[in-house]
């Protein structure tokens, strides 16, 4: 009984990364209507930005608040670079395309900061959590973060007009031009908050993976898992995906008798794939019904 | 073309065979494809891009090193050219690379290819054309096979001899172990628990309590730590690499998990995995080496360490010094240049090969002292010794003898 | 968010129409290319040839899932699942069974199809990301598979299983290269007749009712469940056959052969040649075989990069791929000769 609630309680923890990398998946895909490859990759480079700024001496929250306002509007510049003129492309098209940024992110980024990892401060501390030993302050603070940022998005997205006017752009984009949403700008503001919430949640996972340039690869994968899992239209499906996910592949992994734990992603994946045939939205989305 | 291209290639021999038996008395000067009187064309695979891009480092390091060889004159007055791939760790590339290397480039060796899988990949090729595959970049043990595969020669000490040693360790001082292992669900993982097992011999299976693997996509090694931790055990043997033997570590001392720790020396650097774990949750970690970690402040006055710095300021300014995969490669490429040198003015990929395998007591700056680099025609495994070390305060202490791995392919 | 709301969106469909004669080659076009094939090799290195042998298979690869996504509308990042399983029949054919090469590749072909079909069955329910999501998973999960203990005594579990190469049959005095670059020909034509057949057939029609519109092309009774999960299973055989052919080339299977990374390339390779042209597999295939090998010439620290702004630029300049060029091409064609 011990282990498992040790595993549960790990699996929390870890399912805070996912929940993390989720939240961000699911802004990019209310605004763009698709999942962003190199969204992970972002992340990194914002993630790299802020310690680079740490090493030269800005204290953490300063760096923190830089780096926010560098990802958002790097997030923004690239839309308007490089997807805008895609725009009328082939939606596959666009998809090579975020294979392209990936490319080129991941490789500056390891000229730049080569390859070894680094330590990356966090402001919570790393002590146990209210005496656990299996959770320590920071993954508490990170499961915090989560949260609060939930709400925000939660609160952004249903009560202010700009928010729903992002929500209207992605689903209905000539509607939303027809009454007067400018819906070419609502998708770059998209991206810039997708590569913001994206900064937030790798210098929440820097200090559990560490920072390298390639942390995010198997976070992304399971961030992807967790949004679909709870439905890519919804911010609480997104968190509450990336718990369920961290939890059932720890229990998976301890459980499942041979195989289990050489094979706790397949089989996690395998669980997501059998509830989108059930719920081809995932838990929490809505439902989409196609007009022919 | 192709046709032609043979007749000359067979005319071109036969002048050399009538001018080198024309010179008589003079030294013999002997070439096979790849070399000639002004340069030595020598072939390498690296990941420079892809999963193992943290590697690339290796290939960069070995350029800047041969760029210092040829603007010192070279060797015996031929300059190196260094031609390096990108094979993204990815097999199937590693063959087409190798092949463009032997048959386009038209190299005299094939050095230090990095991996296992790409290795493998290539071997019975680079065999079947005489091509040496010199110094691989991996610590498998079945590089050792002079019989099989006369032309292909390892480099590190394995991994099998390695885990043996630890192994002899733990039988030596904590014969009532109770062991947990965590280990990396790949070639090199699988290689270190074998090693592991062998040591242990009848009392393996008694003795490990539980054994647990990861995947290199996995983000964290979190719930395999709490489990290791639940199973009582009070050893624990980490066959990871760095990123996630920095995770252990740490996380070890977060739940409060003190066993007896023994650490692979794949991920012993202090700068790249001790430092970012934190020294004060790594004391008393045991683990080996055969190489002089930089970012140990033991060394600062070693002559060995300062010539690898004299090095790096001038070719390679650029490079990361906490990182050992650049002290791999500057030892490594010592090794080439000395087999090089020592085949004078025979430059005939047998020739290569026979000096690669007759290397007697070659000491390098950048291996431990003690650690000697030995070959024979039946022992293809030129640097098998390593000592151990614990962890204490900032830096490594090495105790004991230098020990020697004794495994064959 | 009530379960009440319900979106409702006119999606354009993921790929465009084609219309089926823009999907192949005109006749004389066609046998320009089939003439450069068969002669090329014999002015080049055997290195060359390799890399030809290897543009064969990966454009056959292309080619299977340009025949998923261009035919009958439906995404697959896992085409390296199925290719690592045609691979692994073949070797282990090959070398536990000491069967002969050229018998395997049905074999894995039928093995694939089996394996596309029964996979397509789950995938009937999901489209776009989540469908993109699915065949991710099976990309990650198939090493992992490959590798499992229980598997090792066929697979060589992480140490992989060495392939034999075969030698040209009948005496022929041919090299290794240039009798499995003709062997690999003689398939890839094949199936290249054979796929092109299949669209212009009934079953091709059905694919593409389902591409442009799944809910129109069932209310005209395409058995939609049936047509799709054959899409799947044609394609995964065809993959299949390609990954037996790239064993034998390669000599070599390994689980790191088979990673995500393979099943993004092909992806890569379908969208550079375009999407629903059969012809542009082979362009696509050469790009993701050549492109990185110039990135990796122009700089080493940052092949990646360069590999990455060269999409761009190709993505940018032709955002359909080599079929734009093909079209503009034919279009300039036909204004010089009406002059």
């Amino acid at each position: 009984m011990e282990l498992f609630t040790n595993q549960v309680l790990a699996g929390i923890a870890t399912g805070a990364i996912y929940a993390c990398m989720a939240l961000a998946v699911v802004m990019i895909f209310q605004a763009i209507d698709h999942l962003n490859f190199a969204q992970g990759e972002m992340a990194m480079f914002s993630t790299f930005i802020s310690w680079q700024l740490m090493q030269w001496g800005i204290p953490y929250w300063w760096a923190f608040l830089i780096t926010l306002i560098i990802s958002f509007a790097g997030g923004i510049l690239i839309e308007r670079l490089l997807f805008k003129p895609l725009a009328k492309a082939p939606i596959l098209t666009n998809v090579a395309g975020f294979i392209a940024l990936f490319a080129i992110v991941n490789s500056v980024a390891g000229l730049i900061w080569d390859f070894t990892i680094k330590q990356y401060p966090t402001p919570f501390g790393s002590s146990p959590f209210l005496g656990s030993q299996l959770i320590s302050t920071h993954q508490a603070g990170m499961i915090g973060v989560t949260v609060l940022l939930l709400i925000a998005l939660y609160l952004f997205f249903q009560f202010t007009r700009i928010g729903l006017a992002m929500r209207a752009a992605a689903s209905l984009p000539e509607s939303a031009r027809l009454v007067g949403i400018n819906t070419s700008w609502m998708i770059a503001l998209g991206w810039g908050m997708a590569s913001a919430i994206g900064a937030i949640a790798g210098i929440l996972i820097a200090p559990v993976v560490f920072l390298e340039p390639n942390m995010m690869g198997g976070v992304l994968i399971y961030g992807f898992a967790a949004a679909v899992l709870g439905g890519l239209s919804s911010p609480l499906g997104a968190v509450v995906g990336g718990f369920l996910v961290g939890v059932f592949e720890n229990l998976a992994g301890t459980y499942i008798p041979g195989v289990g734990n050489e094979l706790k992603l397949p089989i996690a994946l395998a669980l997501i794939i059998t509830v989108l045939v059930v719920k081809p939205a995932g838990l929490l989305g809505r439902p989409i019904v196609k007009r022919v | 073309m192709l046709v032609t291209h043979l007749r000359l290639g067979a005319f071109s021999a036969a002048l050399a065979v009538l001018a080198a038996s024309s010179s008589g008395a003079l030294a013999q000067k002997k070439y096979d494809t790849g070399a000639s009187d002004t340069e030595i064309k020598v072939g390498n695979i690296m990941p420079y891009s892809g999963p193992a891009s943290a590697y690339g480092v290796i290939g960069k390091t070995q350029d800047a090193y041969f760029k210092k060889i040829n603007a010192e004159g070279g060797i015996n007055g031929r300059k190196i050219n260094f031609i390096s791939y990108d094979d993204a760790y990815s097999p199937p590339k590693t063959v087409e690379q190798a092949r463009k290397l032997v048959e386009s480039d038209e190299v005299l060796v094939v050095f230090n290819p990095l991996g296992t899988p790409p290795n493998t990949a290539i071997q019975k090729y680079l065999n079947s054309k005489k091509v040496p595959q010199l110094f691989v970049a991996t610590g498998a043990t079945k590089w050792n096979d002079p019989k099989e595969f006369p032309w292909t020669i390892g480099w590190q000490p394995n991994y099998q001899s390695e885990s043996q040693i630890y192994a002899k360790y733990i039988l030596k001082n904590n014969p009532n172990a109770k062991i947990g292992i965590l280990y990396q669900n790949d070639d090199y993982g699988k290689d270190y628990l074998k090693g592991f097992k062998d040591g242990l011999g009848a009392k393996a299976a008694s003795m490990i309590v539980l054994e647990e693997s990861y995947e290199v996509s996995q983000p964290t090694i979190d719930s395999h730590i709490v489990k290791l931790k639940s199973s009582g055990a009070d050893v624990f043997f980490n066959i990871t690499t760095p990123k996630f033997a920095a995770q252990a570590i740490k996380k070890n001392s977060e739940i409060g998990w003190k066993p007896l720790h023994f650490l692979n020396n794949v991920s012993s650097s202090i700068g790249s995995v001790m430092k970012p774990a934190g020294f004060e949750n790594g004391q008393d970690i045991i683990s080996s080496n055969y190489l002089k970690d930089p970012t140990d402040g033991q060394w600062k006055s070693d002559a060995g360490m300062k010539a690898w710095n004299e090095f790096l300021d001038k070719y390679y300014p650029e490079a990361n010094r906490a990182d050992l995969s650049v002290m791999y490669a500057y030892t490594v490429a010592q090794g080439l240049v000395h087999v090089l040198k020592a085949c004078g003015d025979d430059l005939t990929r047998a020739n290569v090969m026979k000096q690669a395998a007759s290397i007697k007591d070659l000491e390098l700056g950048g291996l431990l002292p003690g650690v000697k680099v030995n070959t024979s025609a039946t022992d293809f495994a030129p640097i098998s010794q390593l000592q151990l070390m614990r962890f204490k305060g900032d830096t490594w202490e090495r105790f004991g003898e230098i020990l020697s791995g004794d495994v064959g392919g | 968010m009530s379960a009440a709301a319900e979106d409702v969106v006119t999606e354009a469909p993921a790929v465009e129409a084609v219309p089926k004669r823009a999907m192949t080659l005109g006749l004389g076009t066609s046998l320009v290319v089939l003439a450069a094939l068969v002669l090329a090799p014999l002015f080049v290195k055997n290195f060359i040839i390799f890399q030809m042998t290897m543009l064969l298979i990966y454009g056959l690869a292309v080619l299977a899932l340009n025949i998923l996504t261009g035919g009958s509308g439906q995404f697959s990042l896992g085409q390296s699942a199925f290719y690592a399983v045609g691979a692994y029949t073949s070797a282990i054919l090959m070398e536990h069974f000491g069967m002969n090469y050229a018998l395997t590749l049905p074999i894995a072909g039928i093995i694939c199809f089996g394996f596309g079909f029964v996979f397509g069955q789950p995938a009937l329910r999901l489209s776009g990301v989540y469908l993109a999501l699915a065949t991710f998973a099976l990309a990650v999960a198939m090493p992992q598979l490959l590798k499992l203990n229980f598997f090792e005594h066929w697979t060589g579990g992480v140490q992989g299983l060495v392939v034999t190469k075969p030698d040209a049959p009948f005496g022929l005095s041919m090299s290794q290269d240039m009798w499995l670059y003709y062997f690999t020909l003689v398939i890839a034509i094949g199936i290249y007749i054979a796929s092109v057949n299949l669209l212009k057939s009934r079953s091709g029609r059905a694919f593409m009712a389902i591409r442009d519109n799944e809910i129109a092309a069932s209310a005209m009774g395409v058995d939609v469940a049936l047509y799709k999960t054959l899409a799947f299973g044609v394609s995964a055989g065809i993959t299949g056959v390609a990954g037996g052919l790239g064993a034998i080339a390669v000599q070599f299977v390994a689980p790191d052969s088979y990673t995500i990374t393979l099943a993004i390339s092909l992806f890569l390779g379908m969208v550079v040649g375009g999407v629903g042209w059969l012809p542009g597999s082979i362009v696509g295939s050469a790009f993701i075989i050549f492109v990185p090998n110039m990135a990796e010439h122009i700089s080493k620290g940052l092949s990646g990069a360069v590999f990455g702004v060269l999409l761009f630029l190709v993505i940018f300049l032709v955002p359909h791929g080599a079929r734009q060029v093909a079209i503009v091409a034919q279009q300039m064609l036909g204004k010089l000769t009406k002059r």
